[in-house]
């Protein structure tokens, strides 16, 4: 019985070893079957869905969705100046962010790859992913409660005669930098590792200066890993809503979705179609910087 | 070589034009739009029968609660399956998508959800504690429509002016404190306001008083002029303005942080602060009188999905939740005056409902409901601003 029933297991097997025996495409395809089968539905789709929806309208009595072809919600979009604001703030905001992060990440990631010892090197990769293991609620809560007006930081400057930020665009601007600096040094310190430190010494045996070496090798080299590293901190600044909620009055993109989106799924659905398009142009820019190359 | 160099574009190709294909079929799903507007009584069940052993339910945070929702489930057999909603617009959504059998709806959803569809006429013959509901709650304009009622009273009260005594001083007794620019300076920064369409309606209540050429009669039925003057006292106050609130918690934070000294909330941050022990008083809640312009609020409405898997269960719910010892319940947990006039009896603190001022009719002259606005104001001319001119409005305001 037993062996009988080994022999039919793998028969099967064989056959169908058989089956994708010398048809590469046909083994490819099963194996992509699932994963390409999501991405195309379940992910492209619902985007082809949204950025239909854009050109519905909305029964504006009951809320509900009326499918026919109109061009309202991206008139409103453009000729409304306060959306024209909104997106302008939100762009502007995930900048800003994206560069404070890079100044500060490069430091931290050349001297995780360079510099550290090996245990020095393990405790900083730990500093930097445990703060991603707390809620990301909690982390804003916690700046909240910061830079309150009774706050951890106005307590710490007021010796000195100064004042926090307090609550709005410079709150938000320093929240979503400290929420995104690991998604950019780890990309950094992975670009500077892969930087033989020979091409180093054979900078310095040339005669040119730290700065130089910085300027002419480094910087080249590791851009790339910059620019892969800055497509998360733009990408997360521009989509995020939460954040302005708590510690402004700013409206960003995603609060004005937020806001339309029970009441007036095609004007939310037109408005998502802008960071969209930004992301696309800013990826395109990115690829142009080499971004895609190595990472 | 060259064959395989050439599949990837075509595959990207073929992907592009099926996304085309799939794209145009959705456009041109339309058109089979079928929204139903009114009803009769004839769609309401006419026999509550056996319930179906458990039943589905959109309610806001305090209103479905083990300790009444239990019970209910050893005397009809029902397991109540609970979702709680922040706010009106996201109630309206869940209900959009048919898997609960009601829901507790404020004023300024019960109209969009008669309108959808969403909801079915509620035979109040069948519902036995009805008859003992406070007669100024029944067929009100957000709970019966064309004269057919949609739902069961819940409950209502006013949305509060609350202020840090050692900040504001003396205790204000009008709304100018946040409203008008002059006085409102004053606290300039720590001025909390709820961040929703809906706070429109409060510069709408206070224009009634202070400008009564605007001939506001009712906050939620603004023309074009009345309704532009309430946005543009709106967008005056925004400088002053120290937090828009959209949830408990931050409105709660900003008031125990001090940066927020006076705004409008509601029962719930009033008493979760009383509760932390910070300074803060509010009108009615602890002066026991509305400030003078009066004040929006709310009155909710248990309504019944249209196509309510658990109709029976609904019903039984529906009776639950204003049989007087439970409505008692609800009203002391949740803070707000209950809809059953014998509830009044039960209450375990027993100055309660005159606390709330549950059985004074007068009192409630004041308290504008929620409503849907609407652009329809019963003038027979589409001339006032609905709610989609509200929500971007308030975009606006807020710049």
């Amino acid at each position: 019985m037993a062996s009988e029933a080994v022999v039919e297991r793998r028969s099967v097997g064989h056959r169908l070893a058989d089956l994708f025996h010398g048809r590469p495409r046909l083994q490819v395809g099963a194996l992509l079957a699932g994963p390409v089968g999501w991405l195309v539905i379940g992910y492209l789709g619902s985007l082809a869905l949204l950025l239909v929806a854009a050109f519905w309208s909305v029964d504006p009595l009951s809320g509900l969705t009326e499918k026919n072809f109109t061009l309202e919600n991206f008139e409103t979009l453009v000729n409304e100046p306060v959306y024209r604001d909104i997106v302008w703030r939100t762009v502007r905001t995930a900048l800003l962010v994206t560069i404070t992060d890079a100044v500060i990440a490069f430091p931290i990631a050349f001297y995780m790859a360079k510099l550290a010892s090996r245990r020095g090197k393990a405790l900083l990769v730990i500093a930097i992913l445990l703060p991603l293991w707390s809620s990301y609620l909690v982390k804003v809560y916690a700046w909240r409660t910061l830079l309150s007006a009774n706050g951890a930081i106005n307590w710490a400057l007021d010796p000195i005669g100064l004042s926090g930020p307090g609550y709005g665009t410079t709150a938000v601007w320093l929240v979503m930098s400290y929420l995104w600096l690991p998604y950019m040094i780890l990309p950094i310190y992975a670009g500077l590792e892969r930087i033989p430190n020979s091409l180093i010494s054979a900078s310095e045996d040339l005669g040119a200066s730290p700065f130089t070496t910085f300027r002419r090798v480094i910087l080249p080299l590791s851009f790339p890993a910059v620019v892969a590293g800055s497509i998360f901190t733009f990408s997360l600044t521009l989509g995020d809503y939460i954040t302005p909620r708590l510690v402004s009055n700013d409206q960003f993109i995603g609060n004005v979705i937020f806001s339309n989106v029970a009441n007036n799924q095609p004007f939310a659905a037109a408005l998502a179609t802008v960071p969209i398009v930004v992301m696309i142009a800013y990826l395109l820019v990115a690829r142009r910087l080499g971004a895609f190359e190595h990472v | 070589m060259r064959n395989r160099d050439a599949n990837p574009a075509r595959t990207a190709w073929l992907v592009v034009a099926g996304l085309v294909v799939f794209m145009l079929v959705l456009a041109g799903c339309g058109g089979g739009d079928d929204s139903t507007t009114g009803g009769s009584s004839d769609e309401a069940l006419q026999k509550v029968g056996k319930g179906e052993g458990e039943v589905s339910l959109v309610s806001w945070a305090g209103y479905v609660e083990p300790g009444w929702s239990k019970p209910f489930e050893q005397k009809t057999g029902c397991k109540v399956n609970n979702k709680e909603a922040g706010t009106s617009d996201e109630m309206v959504e869940l209900m959009k998508s048919g898997q609960y059998d009601g829901v507790s709806a404020s004023g300024n959803a019960t109209a969009r959800l008669v309108a959808a569809g969403l909801v079915a006429p509620v035979n109040v013959d069948l519902v036995p504690n009805y008859k003992t509901v406070f007669a100024d709650l029944k067929d009100q304009p957000y709970n019966t429509f064309d004269g057919v009622n949609y739902g069961i009273p819940h409950g209502r009260g006013a949305n509060l002016l609350m202020w840090n005594p050692s900040d504001v001083e003396p205790a204000p007794d009008s709304w100018n404190v946040t409203m008008d620019p002059k006085v409102a300076a004053k606290y300039k920064g720590k001025i909390s306001q709820y961040d929703d369409p809906m706070s429109i309606a409060e510069a709408a209540v206070y224009l009634m008083t202070h400008e009564p050429d605007l001939g506001i009669e009712n906050p939620y039925e603004l023309n074009e002029e009345q309704f532009n003057a309430a946005v543009d006292l709106m967008k005056e106050q925004q400088p002053n303005v120290g937090e828009y609130w959209g949830e408990a918690a931050k409105q709660i934070s900003g008031f125990a942080n001090g940066d927020n000294v006076v705004g409008t909330t509601w029962q719930y941050q009033y008493f979760a602060l009383k509760g932390e022990g910070v300074p803060v008083e509010a009108s009615p809640a602890s002066q026991g009188f509305l400030p003078k312009e009066g004040a929006t609020g709310w009155s909710d409405t248990w309504m019944i999905a249209k196509d309510a898997k658990h109709p029976n269960c609904m019903y039984e719910w529906m009776n639950w939740i204003i049989e007087p010892k439970v409505n008692a319940e609800v009203a002391e947990w949740f803070g707000e005056a209950p809809a059953q006039e014998l509830a009044c009896k039960e209450t375990e603190n027993k100055n309660f409902c005159a606390e709330y001022h549950a059985e004074e009719p007068q009192f409630w002259e004041r308290v504008y409901y929620w409503e849907t606005p609407l652009a329809d104001c019963g003038n027979g001319e589409e001339d006032c601003m609905d709610y989609n001119d509200w929500v971007q409005a308030w975009t606006s305001i807020k710049g």
